[in-house]
């Protein structure tokens, strides 16, 4: 059986990646890819220690914030294609409207 | 109707009121007649008043109506209140008489001007203050009549705003009365503080009882009341002025600041004389100052070119005799030269705004000359009331000015001869200055421009008309005050009486006159002045008529002399380099330095450190998501790393 251990460092792996990716990126799409990413890496920490422990509470929860990301993707997807009509363009460098 | 006497001064408020309400609304034609209606009304009330206070006998000889009390806090109960007593009987008479006149004659002096409306608003509304002045019944009331009269004349010397130099004369005006008024108001509140009332007839009742004769307080209390009265009535030091309010048309020059609100000063003198007979060290400085301001102001007008302002220095020098007579508490005797000055100096002013109406507007009299035959009324008037100011006998100035000349000699109450010699001289600066003015303006060559000359025309009967009216009272206005010297009595000293009743040897001083064989003395100084003012006439005519020549030599071989006349003795430059300069100087360091530099550099600089501190902080929120995200990311990890490895 695989550790817990393994599953974890899977996740921080996910988590450090997706991190890296919002710091550095500056296309919408990849920053919004980057952010999915790191909500599955939690997800993933909920999994693992769901099956370890044998306790399913993990699995309903990772199922809600599944229904709840493909939520979030539809608007967030909405708003850079919206954004992107109005100024052509999905840098994110390029949208600091409220900076003085 | 005798009881109402609130309705004497409040017509000139409804006329004040209609014409500034409506103004520019209402047609030339029905704002005179709302004007001159109003006073009118008021000058017949005020001879129905009259009537009715002569009707009750002499010793009961007091109408008081209160209205309503105006302020009521402790001890302070303040009413607003008319007395009409003989005193203010014969001011009301003055003031509403003289002002209906000049009323109508502004109807034609200013029928082209553009501002008449507002002009004949302000006029109402003086009227309406000197007649709350005269009638009040305390001196706050008094007071507010003080103000009124002084914002009129600061409106009304301004009235042509748009030139520099009225404009600027108006401020003077304000702000040299300020001074005196601040003196006034002082006073009032010694009075107040001694007396605990406000009221003319309490003050009169208690002032022996509650001042001690001759002491400090009553002394301080008249020199500060005095103080009121030299800035109102343009005494030295704060006579400057006056000269300056000429900048007004010459109708207001008439009115105000010859015939009524400059008397203000010595109205408010004699209305106070229970308190000035009890500090004869204030009567004395107040007979002092008369005499010098009445001997400067005449020397100073010897050498004035401008018609107005030759007037306006005489204006400053004969009230100087009404403070001499009332310095040698001879109170009626400064009453009596008030009134009849009110009739032949309006006269005067009048007939000079006749000759300046007729020359487009000449001032000069170096321009005029040889204008009787061009204005035969405006001549005769004016020359009755030279007359009359001269002293020529049995004219009005005659009597009253003699009247003071012997008191100031002969009053047991600071009488000297030294104060009865400048009074002489200057009745005979005064024949010669006057004779002057009229030599200069109506005999010889005529010196009119080509412009002046081709409008030269007599001016309308509105104007005629009150200068006849004047001329006639100034001719007979003086029988009314004749000397016991004559046989016969005096109306008017009797008629005042009642008001004097605290001022010592009032009536005694003829009595004993009579009694101890001064009347031959008297006859004696009356003849001196007589001779002396013909003989300065006779100079005059032979200055500025028969020998034009000899003037001139004189002022040149005089020039230093003449110099300082013309400049007035530098009064007003000194006045500038030792008031004016360093308070301008002192507001210059207030708004450059205290205002601009200090003030305003304490804000301006805490707002910019804030502000270049901000910038500082501005870079830290560059608004780009990704550095945001870092410096979060940042924060996590330490805090982790803090709690982990703590």
């Amino acid at each position: 059986m695989v550790p817990v251990s393994a599953f974890l460092v899977l996740a921080v792996v996910l988590f450090g990646i997706g991190t890296v990716g919002v710091m550095v990126s500056r296309n919408m799409i990849i920053l919004f890819m980057s952010i999915e990413l790191m909500l599955n890496a939690a997800n993933m920490v909920l999994i693992a220690f769901s099956r370890a422990l044998n306790i399913v509470d993990g699995h309903v929860i990772v199922f809600l914030v599944l229904a709840i990301a493909a939520a979030e993707a539809a608007v967030g997807l909405a708003l850079i294609v919206n954004l992107y009509r109005n100024r052509e363009t999905i840098n994110i460098d390029r949208y600091s409207l409220m900076r003085w | 109707m005798a009881e109402d006497l609130y309705l004497i001064p409040l017509l000139p408020l409804i006329g004040f009121l209609l014409n500034g309400l409506f103004i520019g609304r209402l047609s030339k034609w029905l704002i005179g007649l709302v004007g001159c209606a109003t006073v009118g009304l008021s000058f017949l009330l005020s001879i129905l008043a009259f009537f009715a206070l002569k009707a009750l006998p002499p010793d009961a000889r007091v109408i008081e109506q209160t209205l309503f009390t105006w302020i009521s806090a402790g001890q302070l109960q303040t009413t607003i209140g008319f007395l009409l007593d003989p005193l203010s009987a014969v001011m009301i008479l003055v003031v509403s008489g003289v002002a209906f006149l000049i009323h109508v004659y502004s109807v034609g002096y200013m029928g082209h001007d553009r501002g008449y409306g507002r002009y004949f608003a302000y006029l109402n509304l003086f009227t309406f203050a000197m007649l709350t002045l005269v009638l009040a019944d305390n001196f706050l009331l008094l007071f507010v009549g003080w103000e009124g009269v002084g914002l009129c004349s600061y409106l009304l010397i301004g009235f042509w705003y748009e030139k520099k130099s009225a404009a600027d004369a108006g401020k003077k005006a304000f702000i040299v009365n300020r001074i005196g008024d601040f003196g006034f108001l002082l006073g009032m509140f010694l009075v107040f503080w001694t007396i605990g009332s406000l009221d003319f007839r309490t003050v009169t009742e208690h002032a022996p009882m509650a001042f001690a004769y001759g002491g400090g307080l009553i002394t301080a209390t008249c020199l500060l009341l005095f103080l009121g009265a030299i800035g109102k009535s343009a005494q030295i030091p704060l006579y400057v002025w006056l000269p300056d309010a000429m900048e007004g048309p010459t109708p207001v020059s008439a009115l105000i600041h010859a015939a009524t609100m400059v008397t203000a000063g010595v109205y408010m003198i004699a209305r106070a004389n229970a308190l000035f007979v009890l500090a004869p060290d204030a009567l004395f400085v107040v007979a002092v100052i008369g005499a010098l301001t009445a001997f400067f102001a005449a020397t100073i007008g010897l050498a004035q070119n401008d018609i107005k302002r030759v007037l306006a220095y005489s204006t400053v020098s004969q009230l100087g005799y009404m403070f001499l007579a009332c310095g040698v508490a001879a109170f009626t005797a400064g009453i009596f030269h008030l009134m009849t000055h009110a009739f032949f100096k309006a006269l005067l002013f009048l007939a000079a705004g006749s000759v300046i109406h007729a020359l487009s507007g000449e001032q000069d009299m170096r321009a005029m000359g040889g204008l009787q035959k061009h204005l035969p009324i405006t001549f005769r008037t004016m020359f009755i009331a030279t007359l009359a100011i001269a002293g020529i006998p049995f004219f009005a100035g005659f009597f009253s000015k003699d009247e003071i000349l012997w008191k100031a000699f002969s009053s047991d109450v600071n009488g000297s001869w030294i104060f009865w010699l400048i009074g002489l001289v200057t009745a005979g600066l005064t024949a010669f200055y006057m004779f002057r003015l009229v030599y200069l303006t109506f005999y010889g060559a005529e010196r009119l421009d080509a412009q002046a000359r081709a409008h030269l025309h007599e001016s309308p009967p509105s104007m005629t008309v009150p200068l006849v009216v004047l001329a006639g009272l100034s001719v007979i206005g003086g029988f009314i005050g004749m000397p016991h010297l004559f046989g016969v009595a005096n109306y008017f000293e009797e008629w005042l009486h009642p008001v004097m009743a605290r001022v010592p040897h009032n009536a005694a001083t003829h009595a004993r006159a009579a009694a101890t064989g001064d009347a031959p003395l008297e006859w004696v100084l009356m003849l001196v002045t007589v001779a002396l003012v013909v003989g300065a006439i006779y100079l005059a005519r032979h200055f500025y008529y028969r020998n034009p020549q000899a003037a001139t030599e004189l002022a040149r071989k005089f020039s230093g002399v003449k110099n300082i006349l013309v400049h007035k003795y530098y009064v007003d430059e000194f006045y500038g380099a030792v008031f004016v300069r360093p308070v301008v100087y002192f507001s210059l360091f207030l708004w450059k330095v205290i205002d601009v530099l200090i003030i305003d550099g304490l804000l301006n600089g805490l707002a910019t450190v804030w502000r270049d501190l901000s910038e500082v902080m501005r870079l830290t929120q560059p608004g780009r998501l990704r550095s945001y995200a870092t410096v979060f990311a940042l924060g996590v990890v330490i805090l982790i790393a803090w709690f982990v490895f703590e």
